[in-house]
């Protein structure tokens, strides 16, 4: 009986131990390899374009919105206390330190990660990885690494646009809509925002999310059971894993950026 | 989707990503008003500083001229010693300059006041380094209610 548990723990860590180590090899052939740089270069920019381009839309409505619902929260706790010109920093700190980078990444793992984790499974199934081993060609660099980089590259670019249009959002309700004035609501945001800290923290931040984000959509996918099951559940895994790794890395990065 | 079709997004999909960078650089965290220019340190002795803090504003009459730079302790007769980096285009400061920790508003962020003093042929011009004798320290809620509440007590 105790005997049996303690079996089953140990199993289920040795599988979980060498599915990092599957995944640390898969994504270190990915990036080591030298690329040929002319071609790999239009592999990438097309990649660029399936999971940058293709979130932008997502990613900048989503980000107005929550801008403009933190306008609207934050002004009604702070007119109690005529605080309402802190507006600004309120909203633009929040955005950049915390909602900017980790909901880019929630949405990017929605939207860009469960499509990679799809895609590369539905390759496996249909044996195109196989195929393109037979044919001499590495997979990990001509599909993993591709990817692997345009998530890397995208990542922090959507997590800008989402603070920017996030802080026109709070803008828009804070000074067109509930009349604060609006050369306080800069100023006293640029007086209490700092460039190091607050928007390369946030950079560094997506940074960090955005090769755990692919990285775990990436190996999901390549891993994947080749049958229509197991992409299913390689999908939903890649949405799961990667939503809890991405709060629970922002908690640590969040104290050693700004805590303390 | 032609090659062509592909690359023009993504050309566009950088450009609009650099215009948000180069907003929330310039825009929201104003690399320029935050001691970016030449600035040269002067320093002042307090009896207590409140709650300043590093960053804190220097005013002139409501101007911002620097921010604090540092706050530490003298080695020797433990009172607190802030140093303020000021914008060098301000750099005429007599040293019958006197300085004090004010409050923006009732409970806002407290910054150091400079009134700038007198200047005939008798005083010197403050040089970075020197040190601004006349301080005042900042007003702490507390001690002003326990005072407050002891001359009560006397009557």
């Amino acid at each position: 009986m105790l005997l049996d548990m303690f079996a089953r723990n140990g199993r289920r860590s040795l599988d979980w131990l060498s599915g990092v180590g599957a995944a640390t090899l898969m994504l270190f052939g990915a990036i080591v390899a030298v690329p040929n740089l002319r071609k790999s270069f239009g592999l990438f920019i097309s990649q660029v374009y399936v999971v940058g381009v293709r979130s932008l839309t997502i990613i900048a409505v989503s980000g107005l919105f929550i801008g403009m619902v933190l306008a609207l929260q934050g002004y009604t706790v702070l007119v109690d206390y005529g605080a309402e010109n802190s507006l600004g920093p309120m909203v633009g700190l929040s955005l950049l330190r915390e909602l900017g980078p980790v909901v880019t990444a929630l949405l990017f793992a929605g939207r860009a990660g469960s499509a990679l984790t799809a895609e590369i499974g539905a390759m496996k199934a249909t044996e195109q990885l196989s195929s393109m081993e037979m044919m001499a060609v590495d997979p990990l660099r001509r599909v993993i690494a591709p990817r692997f980089w345009a998530g890397f590259f995208c990542m922090p670019l959507l997590a800008a646009i989402f603070s920017a249009v996030g802080i026109i959002g709070g803008h828009l309700v804070g000074v067109e809509w509930l009349g604060i004035d609006g050369g306080n609501f800069w100023a006293i945001m640029q007086a209490q925002v700092s460039l190091t800290e607050d928007v390369l923290g946030g950079v560094f931040k997506s940074f960090v999310f955005a090769v755990v984000v692919t990285w775990i959509a990436l190996y999901r996918g390549y891993s994947a059971i080749p049958t229509s099951d197991g992409i299913s559940k390689a999908t939903t895994d890649t949405v799961v894993q990667s939503s809890l790794a991405i709060l629970g890395l922002d908690f640590v990065l969040t104290v050693f950026l700004f805590g303390g | 989707m032609s090659t062509r079709k592909v690359e023009i997004w993504v050309g566009i999909f950088v450009t609009i990503s650099i215009a948000a960078l180069i907003m929330l650089a310039f825009k929201v965290a104003d690399i320029n008003a935050s001691g970016n220019g030449d600035t040269y340190e002067l320093k002042a002795k307090f009896d207590n500083i409140g709650g300043l803090k590093v960053r804190s504003a220097i005013k002139v009459g409501g101007v911002v001229v620097g921010r604090v730079s540092d706050i530490s302790l003298d080695p020797v007769d433990y009172s607190p010693v802030v140093s303020m980096a000021i914008l060098s285009q301000y750099s005429n400061f007599s040293d019958t300059s006197s300085v004090s920790i004010l409050t923006s508003g009732l409970l806002g962020e407290q910054y150091i006041g400079l009134s700038p003093g007198f200047i005939d042929e008798t005083v010197d011009i403050l040089k970075a380094g020197d040190y601004i004798e006349d301080t005042k320290s900042a007003l702490v809620l507390e001690e002003l209610i326990g005072q407050f509440l002891f001359s009560v007590g006397n009557d």
